[in-house]
């Protein structure tokens, strides 16, 4: 399970959750689960695209999933915003089907690329995606504070000089970078499910960002160790572990978070006025 | 005016027409069935868009195509019609979405989110298990990217039949429904249950989707409930217009499309015809942009 190939899967897996955890952590705190679909499942129509005029699948990815992104950024301006992605996301995916209806491409590559191969990924796509990973980590590093503020207090950003759209489209492009790094080696639902999935979860266990973060970061981790480790057992697509680990995960918070709610609310009842709101059933 | 007259003149506006419509167009059963089906998803998917965008409940529309997926596939594998694990699924996944739904908008998209995940996640498994039982791979495509001319016309009453029980939910609950996606607030005060007008809902939205993405794939599923309903609420404020609005847009688009699909099988690079989803997509983007133009220049010119 540890050698030969599977090295790769595991090197590759691993910096592709660390990625997920933190992008992830802004896509949950922003509620742009709806941007973090459409992108990588729009940017399949970049590898139909590529894989039809013969260039590198990366820079057809690439390049759809910042055209896609930063079209929703600049119309989602205008409009409304969720029409707006969907518009984004069936254009990219009409364009995916002509390229599809004229290339050769053969079905399985479509699923491959659908729902991940992760256990073949080879050797020479380690460099690229721990390239793109770094720049990813550092766009995040870099826009840490005024993304923070203008994801929570869009208005008091503002206020200071934070464009709240300006913000928007730097973090629609680290959403894009992140699919264009990992849509190639494991598929566009992997890398949704750990987006949403770890930083939901986390997020139901601490309040604190960074906290929030590095368990985000923790538990994609632990899910897609252990979904390599039981698709290479049991041979089913890795895709369908990572999906239900995640889903366990956000389970298992909602449930936590709802059960402390109700101690709260039944043991400590003379805590203060704070902490009686906070126990108040929503 | 006489008979041999408006014969030679429906002649002459079909002769003017040769160059745009590829001969046997009328004559096709593929494109009757098509041009049947075609409009009345286009003109159900309209109608319930119009409160998706509203309620900006697109992701839901999206992800409840989506999850179709792991209906048609399943139903594959166990060998029964697509039609019935696309319906199954969409209502379980429509149930769990409600379920763990929180009321804010934050929190509904990170509900429908996790649905999506968990629900490709099983169609991961669930495609995975076709190929290696029915030795299969190419019903992936087929599921996904289903094309309107593929349906057959056997299909028609019971696609007819759907529609009609769609139809039937968002009319007879129109007015609360309207209310409580304006405002939760006012229509609880009036006595509305929100709740469950919102499950409501999206049962019908779910069958809409499942209808639609059935016949003519999930891709424009999406594009006729989202593009045609968000057109519409740009032009005009009253929600029945918007509906009307949404419905026609959406059999035009759907209609154009067809045609031009057909008439592609003559064009490059390959003759085996561009597929539907592509033109329908792109007109409807074409219209809502356009959609945009008079609140732009109402702007400007106030501005001047």
């Amino acid at each position: 399970m540890f050698s030969g190939f599977m090295v790769n899967a595991w090197t590759v897996a691993s910096i592709v959750a660390v990625v997920a955890g933190l992008v992830g952590f802004f896509v949950v705190l922003r509620g742009s689960a709806f941007v973090a679909h459409a992108v990588p499942n729009g940017s399949f129509a970049g590898a139909a695209g590529a894989s039809l005029i013969g260039i590198s699948t990366l820079i057809g990815l690439g390049v759809f999933s910042l055209l896609g992104a930063l079209g929703i950024g600049l119309l989602g301006r205008r409009g409304r915003h969720d029409a707006v992605t969907a518009l984004a996301l069936v254009v990219m995916l009409g364009l995916g089907s002509l390229f599809l209806s004229m290339s050769v491409e053969y079905a399985p590559e479509i699923y491959s690329l659908l729902f991940g191969e992760v256990l073949g990924i080879s050797s020479n796509a380690v460099a690229p995606t721990a390239g793109l990973a770094l720049i990813c980590v550092a766009a995040i590093g870099l826009l840490y504070r005024p993304l923070m503020l203008a994801s929570v207090l869009p208005e008091v950003g503002e206020a200071r000089g934070v464009s709240s759209f300006r913000m928007e489209l730097c973090f629609l492009a680290v959403v894009a970078l992140a699919s264009t790094m990992t849509v190639p080696v494991v598929g566009t639902l992997l890398i949704f499910s750990l987006m949403i999935g770890a930083p939901a979860a986390a997020r139901s266990f601490t309040h604190r960002p960074l906290a929030a973060m590095a368990l985000s970061v923790a538990i994609a981790l632990v899910t897609v160790w252990s979904a390599i480790a039981a698709s290479y057992t049991t041979d089913y697509p890795v895709g369908f572990f990572v999906a239900s680990i995640s889903a366990a995960a956000y389970a298992l918070g909602r449930g936590w978070s709802f059960w402390r709610r109700r101690r709260q609310l039944i043991g400590r009842p003379t805590l203060g006025p704070a902490t009686h709101t906070a126990a108040l059933p929503s | 005016m006489s008979g041999s007259s408006l014969h030679g003149l429906s002649g002459a506006v079909f002769a003017l027409l040769a160059p745009v419509i590829e001969p046997g167009f009328f004559s096709s059963e593929v494109v009757h069935v098509a041009i049947v089906v075609g409009a009345v998803v286009a003109i159900v998917s309209g109608t319930v868009g119009v409160f998706t965008v509203i309620r900006g409940q697109s992701f839901a529309g999206e992800a409840l195509g989506d999850i179709g997926t792991t209906g048609g596939s399943g139903a594959f594998l166990v060998g029964v019609g697509p039609l019935l694990g696309f319906l199954v699924i969409g209502v379980v996944a429509a149930g769990a979405m409600e379920m763990i739904g929180i009321q804010r908008a934050r929190g509904r998209d990170l509900a429908t989110g996790m649905v999506l995940g968990a629900g490709l996640g099983l169609a991961a498994l669930l495609l995975y298990l076709d190929s290696t039982v029915h030795n299969t791979t190419g019903a992936t495509f087929t599921i996904l990217f289903g094309s309107v001319f593929t349906v057959a016309s056997s299909t028609i009453p019971l696609i007819v039949l759907l529609s009609v029980v769609v139809l039937a939910i968002v009319f007879a609950l129109y007015r609360p429904l309207l209310l409580s996606s304006i405002s939760a607030e006012m229509a609880a005060a009036r006595g509305i249950h929100v709740r469950a007008l919102g499950g409501a809902y999206l049962l019908a939205l779910a069958l809409a989707v499942a209808l639609a993405s059935m016949t003519i794939g999930t891709i424009l599923s999406t594009a006729l409930l989202v593009g045609p309903a968000a057109s519409a609420l740009r032009l005009t404020r009253r929600p029945s217009h918007a509906i009307a609005l949404a419905g026609s847009i959406g059999v035009a688009a759907m209609w154009l499309g067809i045609l031009l699909a057909y008439d592609s099988f003559s064009w490059p690079p390959v003759q085996t015809g561009w597929p539907v989803s592509f033109f329908v997509v792109t007109l409807i983007l074409i219209v809502y942009l356009l959609s945009g133009l008079p609140r732009l220049l109402r702007t400007r010119t106030r501005a001047v």
